[in-house]
């Protein structure tokens, strides 16, 4: 089982992407679970979500605390940065929407083994479809490093909820994180 | 045959889930009124109804004591009726839910527990079911999204038997299971009705044949009324069976009233509601691997009590933990608790046991409070008592 933990702020889609994550795994055939935290509905307001997905039954339903993956959605390293780490396994993912400066990046506060995969959201969606959208590139990424689900189900899974432009205009951006992720030496 | 077909699974929420079910049910008229966390069951039901995908009557009120009272005046013309709450909205139904069980209304709801005011919370506990305990309804309980779909098609079976015509609540924990993205198995749209075919409501509402509703009742009769509601809401497990059993051989699904794991030789056994169920089997598979003899029994009929089902499964367990994720307040504990002990006590069973009041207002029920929480009935055995009798498991002291 892997256990993904999300952080970001309300009103950037934490909570809708690890839906569409879960949705897109139980679509392949896969067991898997989607659970948001509601803390203060605000927008801006720190938001968590958590995605479990497993090739057996998921029994558990309580929140993670010791994610195999900790996905960061919030821009930078943000203040809120070293407690959203809180828990991360050792040989964990870490994957960070940071521009192509991330030298501030401190790793001796990361667990041991800890792999970080970066990307540039802000840039890519701005050049894609013109405005700043964090949660869909930051799925792209994930995607791409897990392996699954693919691109095809996720455009499925979206098809559901949004218009076809929205549709089409995500995928760019989900595409062109999936190409552009990278793994900080 | 049911192995042989190409089973159709879904990605679903917990109250997608149960407007789905309740769509195809082909429910005749919807009454509600928003109210977080159950507010996505009807939100997908007006859609429904608004696209055309259901033909029923979806009354939004102006609040749930007239949703509730629309549902009941609907149940006795004869129509499939649904509505769905949670915590104050289920508390101001408070007098109609009474009226709905003796006017043998087949109304079905869903209950996304809530915690109560004050302080307002809008998270999981079930100080809301715990409330209309002794209305006279029937309250089932899902421990997944699953059981969230299955129970509610089977809630319409079960309140439609005429040998019951009462009404039933399916309860899912709030945003737990509600707001939760879990695989479910759903039947076709043939099937559900297959299941659920319409049956005409016997005493319906007839201007040609009128009958009087709701009337009054003095000292010479209101006894005898209310040992009728006495009587008929005891013929439900048996109702329920054949309900689980038509249900297991269309979806494969089989439902008890209680859902016992692990319990064979168990010495400690955990009784639960709700999705709690599932996290304290995960935890007791774990403990088993170690060597604990420990089991878990869920209940899925709250009401009326499966009590003999509980005792054949508690008659031989040396300590008995009892999660209660409501309160008594000024009580003898908690409402599963004073139900479980009462149990144990009217079959003769001796055993130590202990209430724990978790999870209240959605504070998180973590695998380590379920692992403490059994080293805790482990310890009781070996010392042979418990220190208190009620734990409030997980509070800040």
């Amino acid at each position: 089982m892997i256990e993904i933990r999300w952080h970001g702020r309300g009103g950037q889609g934490v909570v809708t992407v690890s839906d569409i994550l879960a949705r897109s795994a139980i679509l392949e055939g896969m067991y898997a679970q989607h659970f948001p935290e509601f803390g203060p509905e605000r927008s801006g307001a720190p938001v968590k979500a958590f995605t479990r997905i497993s090739d057996e039954p998921i029994e558990i339903h309580s929140g993670i605390y010791n994610p195999d993956i900790i996905v960061i959605i919030d821009q930078g390293m943000s203040r809120s940065f070293q407690s959203y780490l809180e828990g991360l396994k050792e040989n964990g993912l870490l994957f960070l929407n940071l521009g192509d400066d991330f030298s501030k990046l401190d790793k001796s506060i990361l667990p041991r083994g800890v792999k970080v995969y970066i990307v540039n959201a802000r840039k890519i969606s701005i050049e894609e479809s013109g405005r700043p959208i964090f949660n869909i590139p930051m799925l792209g990424c994930l995607v791409k490093v897990l392996s699954m689900p693919s691109i095809k189900t996720i455009e499925e899974v979206l098809s559901k909820r949004f218009s076809e432009e929205l549709v089409e205009a995500n995928i760019k951006i989900l595409r062109r994180a999936y190409n552009e992720v990278r793994l900080v030496e | 045959m049911s192995e042989l077909k190409q089973v159709k699974k879904m990605a679903l929420m917990g109250d997608e889930a149960v407007a789905y079910a309740v769509k195809q049910a082909d429910v005749d008229v919807i009454a509600a009124y928003p109210i977080t966390p159950q507010t996505i069951i009807v939100e997908r039901l007006s859609k429904y109804v608004a696209d055309g995908e259901l033909n029923a009557a979806f009354i939004q009120a102006e609040s749930e004591h007239s949703a509730i009272s629309i549902c009941l005046g609907a149940a006795l013309t004869g129509a499939r009726t649904f509505t769905s709450t949670a915590s104050q909205g289920l508390a101001l139904m408070h007098e109609i839910l009474h009226a709905a069980s003796s006017m043998r209304a087949p109304i079905v709801m869903a209950i996304a527990n809530r915690a109560l005011n004050s302080p307002l919370n809008i998270h999981c506990d079930h100080s809301d079911v715990m409330n209309a305990r002794d209305t006279g309804w029937i309250h089932l309980f899902a421990n997944n999204v699953q059981q969230a779909y299955d129970l509610t098609l089977m809630a319409f079976k079960i309140a439609e038997d005429p040998e019951l015509l009462l009404p039933v609540s399916v309860n899912l924990d709030g945003f737990i299971l509600t707001h939760s993205v879990e695989p479910l198995e759903v039947l076709s749209d043939e099937e559900v009705l297959q299941y659920i075919p319409h049956v005409p409501y016997p005493y319906r509402i007839d201007f040609d044949k009128p009958l009087a509703y709701g009337v009054m009742a003095l000292p010479d009769t209101y006894m005898e009324f209310r040992r009728q509601l006495y009587e008929v809401i005891l013929k439900t497990p048996e109702v329920f069976r054949k309900a689980a059993d038509s249900f297991s051989r269309i979806s494969g699904r089989t439902y008890g009233l209680v859902s016992p794991y692990l319990v064979e030789d168990a010495e400690i056994i955990i009784v639960a509601l709700g999705s709690t169920v599932e996290t304290l089997r995960y935890v007791a598979k774990k403990f088993r691997q170690r060597g604990v003899k420990i089991g878990v029994v869920g209940l899925t009929m709250y009401r009326p009590f499966p009590e003999k089902e509980l005792a054949k499964i508690l008659e031989n367990a040396k300590c008995v933990g009892v999660m209660d994720r409501a309160y008594s307040y000024g009580g003898v504990g908690g409402p599963l608790y004073t139900d479980v002990l009462t149990t144990l006590y009217k079959n003769g069973i001796k055993t130590l046991a202990a209430d724990f009041v978790y999870g209240l207002g959605g504070r998180d029920f973590k695998l380590i409070d379920a692992e403490e929480l059994f080293k805790k009935l482990i310890n009781a055995i070996e010392v042979g008592r418990f220190d208190r009798d009620i734990y409030w498991w997980g509070v800040k002291e």
